[in-house]
């Protein structure tokens, strides 16, 4: 079948069988990579990505229900020459060590600031739990997501 | 994931139609319970029938005696409604509660309580309110809709529409989650309507369910002590890794308590 | 730490700088590449066949409907597999049991052909053109089995089904270390003896990239590349070489490209990417494999599992007389490649701890069960010591109503004792455990802990308070003594800094990161030493088509020996850059001096920047070349001389609510003396990853199998992981004694929060709860019952 959407803020269409993920749309059709998978019981949120600026899991999707809609991955957020807020606060406050998690950590988060006003350390935390991070401890997580938050325009507490 | 052939319709009745005249179909709502369960290959069905393009099936109606919520509202939806928080706000705070913020934006009241997941958090609010399910064939009142693990009242081919909340004087839910998948280890919701106290359970036995030995002793003295006193029978809880039936009626209790703490305060 | 951070005399990009990561750039924009981001032209896919019976027999493989699954094209057997010539996959440490007889072990095939010993061991795999394929494909095979009772308890073991033939009593060794008599007469003349039986809980590590592999057959020189999620691509190839047979080691190139994460379980060699590449010969193309979490769930080794009794004799002014250790350790169904170093001599040389105890007899089984293999994770072994250590010296304590400073403070080794030899082997460089100790106490507030507890009993929760003064062997090792003990290769490391003709440098490590931040840590080390800037350095690693040769990253080694081995090769480029310059300044080598990138003859105002040494290596205009060759490119091979020893205190203070025994973590402080430090910023991010491991080890995580050997942990639905709001902020630092043996003075940070962390916790949970022991995790049912005096 044939599901037309738009990825980082491009139009595409793409025939992918019915049964394909909106993250096996993004890693093998489009080749987008940075999203990664890393359970398959929509558990660790390595996958996450924004559909109409929310956060969703990618891996608990089929790419035919994300037709129509406005996807956004790690790769359409910025570039290492014009760095989102949020990637450079994770680079700042060294939020990652493998990388691999942190794609959709970075994602989960700018969608948890989009909507909080006002964030505190316990909010973050709270805000996080559908992202596992198996490096970090996530200490150097929220000072980055709180980092970024003031950037962005939320009140600390 | 094995295949399947997928739609999309537009109209209540075109879905049903579809469902009727495919071989095993079935359908997918927000699908954070559907798609796992796919891509396990725990099932396969011939077509899946997406709700996601149904006209509406998605919203929120409040006015200060009822609630109205569309099947396909969102989680996150419920949880951030204005309207909503002003007459119910333990809706908003259950909903808050359920998974996480990924499934949140993602999973539906009319799916979860669909598919009766004897740890989902909505069936507590859908029986400890007294809810009634509206369907595309009839209406169905709380307590002769959820039958037992992941088995309701609705017909093949049923679908939800939306569940209608009465809107009580105050309600407080509280929620022991399962720390590794978040669903409710034991969650439980105290309402009460002047008076009268309604609780739901869920997490602790095969699907969700009113607590009516609780309710009476609430009725007696609305007081977070008066749960103590009660016998919380656990022959037919759930005993899984995560906790005994014996820890999920201490469970229940302290969540019970805890939450006509929260409703008096 | 944050003084560190910000210390003015720290050159910004030098060594001891929080320099910022090289590497984070690719992350963070979602330019990383890891193993199942790559495809090559042609590449089909692999199905595993698993076992779904913790112990069978496999009667008979049927893969007729499977070969009707339309894009299946083949489906591939152990039995084809041991036809092919390939051999059984080796452990690399020889352990011999206490009669001096080695250990037992059984055959491992890579597929198994006649048993499958655990649930999730493959024994065939199907190809297809597709993922969904190959797995629809492994569904439609029909396998008939003969299930065999199954042996699962650890503790039941060496009394259960014999599994093997080979194998009498599934004990694989019964291996000691340390004096028994000695340690008897200790106990025969003890004031009191506290006693301890604990169980350290089966771990899965968990990276969050899933095993992945892509094997890739060149038909035109016969040889393979295989793409890898490992953690020590060149162990790879030289197992898959020498032992595997898959062919001879340079017709072999391992890749391990960025990496999701290790723990320890992606050293080791699997199955999974020695089938890839069999399967691509005969198929004929790339067969790529990535896990599912589930069979990561049941495919990567897993760790720690130990049952023990532990028992201290004190004499009556408490001091340590005696330690007598007996524990269980489930090795799992085979003997993974590291496996049976762990619970021996990574575990019983570290029972010691920060102590002067005089007299220390191990006895440890290794036994067989029908659970998956058990190798190293986060510490190895050294968890499970300091959870012994500390555990008993804590019991000991209250049952003598010492404070537990105290009784620490009597038996601590003191600073002038060193070098100290233990009774069990070892012999500790340096450090300063008071120092560590008495910081960390600071850092927790202790003397407003008896104000917070009774602030804590006045809302109905109960507090603890728990200490952890661990010691761990790192910077693993020198090759004599690991060779000495039954090590199958050396632990050394190699190193190449190859300087450009225009002054940029590209060095080489045997080590490997995923995660660790090397890239930026080694060229720290390289920049500093030769002046260049940071950006000018560029590390590569995990390429055995790059790389001469390398032992990898584990046991918090990758600074202490390949660091050091960098350094090693930097001083050979200075040392040669100096005849250079000194051929080009008029001088001798001796009369150069270098410093900060530049070559100077000493008491003289003629230099050349390294730059310019760098191009007139390449262009060599002024020297002789008989003399000397052109180029400015080393390698060295960095051996230790001991191990390191990385020490500190951890302190954990948790409040507990009674009535539903949730644990929170009200604080925690973790004070570690890593010797010098290259990045704090790096090692305080190790430092919190550990902890983390570690506080999910005591509260939340276990793999636990049924009685029929069915692993019900099999998901992170039921497989807690830490997330955010299971855990605090951290409160880090550090106390340095400077390694006395490497070149760097460093010990390494890796592993310390995951080996210091669980006593910690636990301590502070049965201090809080007032009973001797909870079994780990300390799940809210555990703690509940507990509170109630069950």
């Amino acid at each position: 079948m044939n599901v037309t959407l738009t990825v980082n803020g491009e139009a595409r269409s793409v025939d992918v069988a019915p049964n394909t993920l909106l993250v096996e749309l993004l890693r093998n059709h489009l080749g987008l990579s940075g999203t990664h998978v890393g359970c398959d019981t929509s558990q660790c949120g390595a996958c996450t990505v924004h559909m109409n600026g929310a956060s969703v899991k990618s891996c608990t999707m089929l790419a035919a229900q994300a037709a129509g809609s406005e996807i956004t991955t790690i790769e359409g957020i910025g570039t290492p020459e014009r760095l989102h807020p949020m990637q450079a606060a994770f680079r700042e406050c060294h939020a990652l060590q493998c990388g691999f998690c942190t794609p959709g950590m970075i994602m989960s988060a700018i969608d948890l600031v989009k909507n909080s006003p006002q964030l505190d350390e316990a909010a973050v935390r709270h805000g996080l739990e559908g992202n596992i991070c198996r490096c970090t401890g996530y200490h150097n997580i929220v000072r980055a997501v709180l980092t970024a938050a003031t950037e962005m325009g939320s009140r600390i507490s | 994931m094995y295949s399947f052939n997928y739609h999309r319709p537009t109209t209540l009745d075109a879905a049903a139609k579809l469902r009727a005249d495919c071989e095993d179909g079935v359908f997918l709502s927000g699908g954070q319970t559907l798609i796992p369960t796919l891509k396990q290959r725990l099932a396969a069905p011939t077509d899946l029938i997406d709700l996601g393009a149904v006209e509406g099936l998605a919203g929120i109606d409040v006015n200060d005696k009822r609630v109205m919520i569309g099947a396909m509202t969102r989680h996150a939806e419920v949880a951030r409604s204005q309207a909503l928080r002003k007459v119910l706000p333990v809706l908003c705070s259950l909903a808050g509660q359920i998974g996480d913020g990924q499934v949140r934006n993602r999973g539906t009241i009319g799916g979860s309580i669909a598919n009766s997941d004897p740890a989902a958090d909505y069936p507590a609010a859908v029986i400890g309110l007294g809810a009634t399910v509206h369907t595309n064939k009839r209406t169905i009142p709380a307590e002769s809709y959820f039958k037992d693990l992941f088995e309701t009242a609705l017909e093949p081919g049923e679908i939800v529409k939306a569940v209608e909340f009465p809107v009580p004087r105050r309600a407080a839910y509280c929620k022991f989650p399962n720390p590794a998948s978040r669903y409710a280890v034991a969650g439980v919701l105290v309402a009460d309507f002047g008076g009268k106290i309604r609780v739901g359970v869920t997490g602790a036995g095969p699907c969700a369910f009113r607590a009516l030995n609780l309710e009476q002793a609430l009725n007696a003295k609305l007081a977070p002590q008066a749960v103590d006193a009660v016998e919380i029978d656990y022959e037919r809880f759930n005993n899984d890794l995560h906790a005994t039936a014996e820890f999920r009626a201490n469970l229940v209790r302290v969540m019970a308590r805890r939450a006509v703490a929260a409703l008096i305060a | 730490m944050n003084s560190v951070m910000s210390d003015p005399a720290v050159k910004k990009t030098g060594i001891g700088a929080s320099v910022r990561r090289v590497e984070d750039i690719r992350f963070i924009t979602g330019r990383g590449r890891y193993t199942d981001d790559m495809n090559q032209p042609g590449q089909v896919y692999a199905a595993f066949l698993r076992s779904p019976y913790a112990r069978a027999r496999v009667v008979s493989v049927d893969d007729a409907a499977a070969l009707e699954v339309d894009g299946v094209l083949a489906v591939l057997t152990g039995r084809q597999m041991a036809a092919d010539g390939l051999g059984d996959l080796p452990c690399g440490w020889l352990v011999k049991s206490k009669d001096g007889t080695d250990m037992r072990q059984p055959p491992h095939p890579p597929l198994a052909a006649e048993r499958c010993n655990y649930v999730g061991e493959p024994y065939g795999v199907v190809i297809g053109t597709s993922i969904a394929a190959a797995r629809e494909g492994a569904d439609a095979v029909m396998t008939e089995f003969e299930e065999l009772e199954a042996v699962v308890s650890t503790a039941d073991a060496t009394k259960s089904v014999q599994i093997y033939d080979n194998v009498p009593a599934n004990r694989s060794y019964q291996w000691e270390l340390g004096d028994k008599a000695a340690t008897d007469a200790a106990f025969a003349r003890a004031a009191h003896v506290t006693k301890l039986d604990i169980t350290n809980n089966r771990l899965i590590p968990n990276a969050l990239e899933p095993r992945a592999a892509i094997g890739v057959y060149e038909r035109s020189n016969e040889s393979f590349t295989i793409y890898t999620t490992s953690q020590n691509p060149h162990l790879a190839r030289l197992v898959l070489s020498a032992f595997v047979k898959l062919a001879p080691e340079h017709k072999l190139r391992i890749v391990a490209p960025d990496v999701g994460g290790g723990f320890g379980s992606k050293i080791f060699i699997y199955p999974e990417e020695t089938t890839v590449a069999w399967a691509s010969r005969r198929i004929g193309r790339p067969v790529k494999w990535t896990a599912e979490r589930s069979e990561s769930f049941l495919s990567d080794a897993h760790g720690r599992d130990h049952v023990t009794h532990a028992e201290l004799a004190l004499d009556a002014q408490g001091q340590f007389l005696g330690l007598r250790v007996k524990t269980i350790a489930n090795l799992g169904a085979y003997l993974s490649t590291f496996a049976s170093s762990v619970p021996t001599f990574l575990y019983g040389t570290l029972l010691a701890g920060q102590y002067r105890t005089p007299a220390i007899h191990v006895e440890v089984d290794g036994v067989f069960t029908n659970t998956a293999p058990v190798d190293a994770y986060r510490g190895a072994g050294r968890p499970e010591a300091t959870y012994v250590v500390e555990r008993i010296v804590e019991t000991a304590a209250r049952e003598l109503k010492i404070d537990p400073m105290e009784l620490r403070r009597r038996n601590f080794i003191q600073p002038n004792q060193f070098p100290y030899q233990t009774p069990v082997a070892l012999v500790y460089d340096t450090g300063d455990y008071e120092a560590s100790l008495n910081k960390a106490l600071e850092r927790i507030d202790y003397s407003g802990f008896a104000a917070r507890k009774a602030a804590s009993a006045a809302r109905g929760l109960k507090r603890g308070i728990g200490f952890s003064c661990y010691i761990e062997a790192c910077g693993l090792a020198p090759s004599k003594l690991a060779t000495a003990l039954g090590a199958g290769v050396g632990l050394y490391e190699s190193g190449e800094v190859r300087v450009n003709p225009t002054g940029s440098v590209t060095v080489f490590t045997g080590s490997h990161s995923h995660g660790q931040g090397h890239e930026t840590t080694f060229a720290q080390i390289v920049s500093d030493r030769l002046g260049v800037p940071i950006e000018n350095v560029e590390v590569v690693h995990g390429d055995t088509g790059r790389i001469e040769f390398g032992l990898g990253t584990y046991g918090s080694r990758s600074v202490a020996v390949g660091g050091s081995a960098l350094m090693k090769a930097t001083d050979k480029v200075i040392a040669k850059g100096k005849k250079i310059a000194a051929y080009m300044l008029e001088s001798e080598p001796d009369n150069i001096d270098f410093d900060t990138g530049v070559f100077s003859v000493r008491a003289s105002n003629r230099s050349m920047t390294f730059g310019e040494v760098a191009f007139a290596a390449y262009v060599p205009s002024n020297y002789p070349l008989d003399e000397l060759e052109p180029g400015l490119s080393e390698k060295a091979f960095y051996d230790p001389q001991n191990f390191t020893y990385p020490a500190g205190t951890h302190i954990a203070e948790v409040e507990i609510d009674p009535e539903i025994g949730v644990v929170k973590i009200a604080n925690f402080v973790a004070v570690d003396d890593f010797g010098k430090v290259i990045n704090p910023m790096i090692v305080e991010g190790q430092v919190h990853g550990g902890i983390a491991q570690g506080i999910g080890q005591a509260l939340l995580e276990h793999g636990i199998y049924d009685e029929t050997g069915q692993l019900i942990t099999g998901s992170f639905m039921d497989y807690c992981m830490p997330r955010a709001d299971d855990l605090p902020n951290f409160s880090v630092d550090t106390t340095v004694t400077a390694c006395t043996h490497n070149p760097l003075g460093v010990k390494g940070c890796g592993e310390a929060g995951a080996i210091a962390a669980p006593a910690a916790i636990m301590n502070a949970v049965t201090d809080a709860i007032g009973v001797k022991d909870v079994a780990m995790p300390a799940t809210p049912e555990r703690v509940w019952r507990a509170c109630r005096g069950e």
